[in-house]
């Protein structure tokens, strides 16, 4: 061992040398968020739950093309349509497991007309397994719910499309 | 009639000194949680009541509530006993820790020996509760616990000679007095820094926390505890770890007495600067643990026996021999 070494090892140089730091972090600002009081910024693209879509006059944007049934790499989108009155093709049934769901986004990147969509809403955890089976009732009114913030989200990720 | 009278004013003594030792423990548990977050960069508790004060009474309520479980193969007496003895242990020692002149409860003439004793023998409640568990962890936990405790009450044993050199006292109260002058960590200094690593081994504290080192032993020798008894033994470490704050404090920084004998510091009551010494020590003791990595069981006892035992010997040798030379050795009456 050298010299200057076992001088260290006396004055235990590298023990006061954390200590120091320690109390210095200890003054520092903290990183930690109180969370469900406070939340981190959430990226536009940001994956969360389904929603589906409408038009500002109220009709649903989803014209059953099935693409991103198609494109599930997990299956977890089931959908039945069929030819309404006025000759467009509406969804009778728009089915999705959240529990098949791996959040990968290509439904929504898939979706000619915006109609699914994932939000920023991640805090949708349930007691039961049978509430987390989507049906087109419940992604519509998520589709609703968060209509502002989706709409928002597509205008501020669309130059990057 | 008059013995009921003295029974009855001694258990009030008794319920006085215990309570707060209790809530301080309580209150010490957030208080390390809250300094080993916060070098961390984390906030620690900070919901339940004020700044999470009662984070450990919540604790406490919910360890109440859950089940004990005894395992199977366990030898059930020495099982129940362990953290019992644990407890107890860490708490009558308590009863000759002088706060202010008066304010001690058994004011014994061999107050330091005595407190050696007790604390020496709370190994026993760990080693018991390993055994008794019957189990692979707690067993390694209790032989680690075992050989840890003892190695550092060696040197610990001789660092408090060196302190009793320069008293010619073993009375608690008489160990202050005598550093009415100068307190003792400042001829004693390099003894100071080895009572509080020896002390950081003595109470399993990081980084010589083997007998429960996470990563390798589950949780030593409480593995097999739940409830009420995992908390007793937890209270007991940290009833165990602020008695060796207030030791610490006693033998090195002057105890009761104020830092300076001036107008408006002797104003403040002794028991005041002894619990501010105490948390002082605690708040090091909660950043050792937060900013050192965690000893090797050889290195662990490399350092006991063969740097901190012969250091405090030669330290030993020295302080009496330049007592003697210059003869300032304490009158013994």
């Amino acid at each position: 061992m050298k010299i200057s070494r076992i001088i260290k090892t006396i004055f235990m140089a590298d023990f006061v040398a954390g200590l120091t730091l320690a109390i210095k972090i200890i003054f520092k600002k903290k990183k930690t968020i109180n969370y469900p009081f406070e939340k981190g910024k959430i990226s536009p693209r940001f994956r969360g739950e389904h929603a589906l879509r409408r038009y500002p006059n109220g009709e649903e944007r989803c014209i059953a093309c099935k693409l991103c049934e198609a494109v599930c790499p997990a299956q977890a989108i089931t959908i039945e349509s069929e030819i309404k009155d006025d000759g467009s093709r509406k969804t009778t049934r728009y089915d999705i497991d959240m529990l098949k769901c791996i959040y990968c986004g290509l439904c929504e990147e898939s979706c000619p007309v915006d109609a699914i969509v994932q939000g920023p809403n991640f805090e949708f955890a349930t007691e039961t397994r049978e509430e987390l089976y989507y049906n087109k009732q419940k992604l519509l009114e998520n589709g609703d719910r968060w209509e502002t913030v989706l709409a928002e989200n597509i205008k501020a990720d669309s130059p990057f499309r | 009639m008059i013995y009921i009278n003295t029974f009855f004013s001694e258990i009030y003594k008794i319920i006085f000194l215990l309570l707060p030792v209790l809530v301080s423990v309580a209150l010490v548990v957030w208080l390390d949680r809250r300094v080993w977050a916060f070098v961390q960069k984390r906030k620690g508790p900070n919901v339940v009541g004020p700044f999470g004060i009662l984070q450990t009474l919540a604790d406490a309520l919910k360890f109440i509530f859950k089940e004990i479980i005894i395992p199977a193969s366990a030898n059930k007496i020495i099982f129940i006993l362990a953290p019992i003895i644990t407890l107890t242990l860490a708490l009558i020692a308590w009863a000759v820790i002088p706060f202010s002149n008066e304010m001690v409860l058994a004011n014994i003439n061999v107050g330091i020996l005595y407190l050696f004793a007790v604390s020496t023998l709370s190994v026993y409640g760990i080693i018991m509760g390993g055994w008794a568990s019957n189990s692979k962890y707690p067993f390694l936990g209790a032989i680690r616990s075992a050989a840890q405790m003892i190695s550092y009450e060696v040197s610990i044993g001789i660092i408090i000679i060196n302190v009793l050199l320069c008293v010619g006292s073993l009375n608690l109260n008489k160990i202050v007095l005598a550093q009415e002058n100068v307190w003792f960590i400042f001829p004693l200094f390099p003894m100071f820094v080895v009572f509080f690593i020896s002390s950081l081994a003595e109470t399993n504290r990081p980084p010589f926390d083997l007998p429960e080192a996470e990563s390798e032993l589950v949780a030593g020798y409480q593995t097999e505890y739940s409830g009420m008894m995992y908390a007793m033994f937890w209270l007991g470490e940290y009833a165990n770890i602020l008695l060796l704050c207030a030791l610490g404090s006693i033998l090195f920084l002057g105890g009761w007495l104020s830092p300076i004998d001036i107008y408006p510091f002797n104003l403040v009551p002794g028991a005041i600067w002894m619990i501010l010494k105490i948390l002082g020590l605690f708040i090091l003791f909660s950043l050792v643990k937060a900013i050192v990595p965690r000893y090797r069981f050889d290195q662990l006892m490399r350092l006991g026996w063969k740097i901190f035992l012969p250091l405090s010997l030669i330290w030993v040798v020295l302080t009496a021999s330049f007592l003697f030379f210059l003869d300032m050795l304490p009158i013994t009456g």
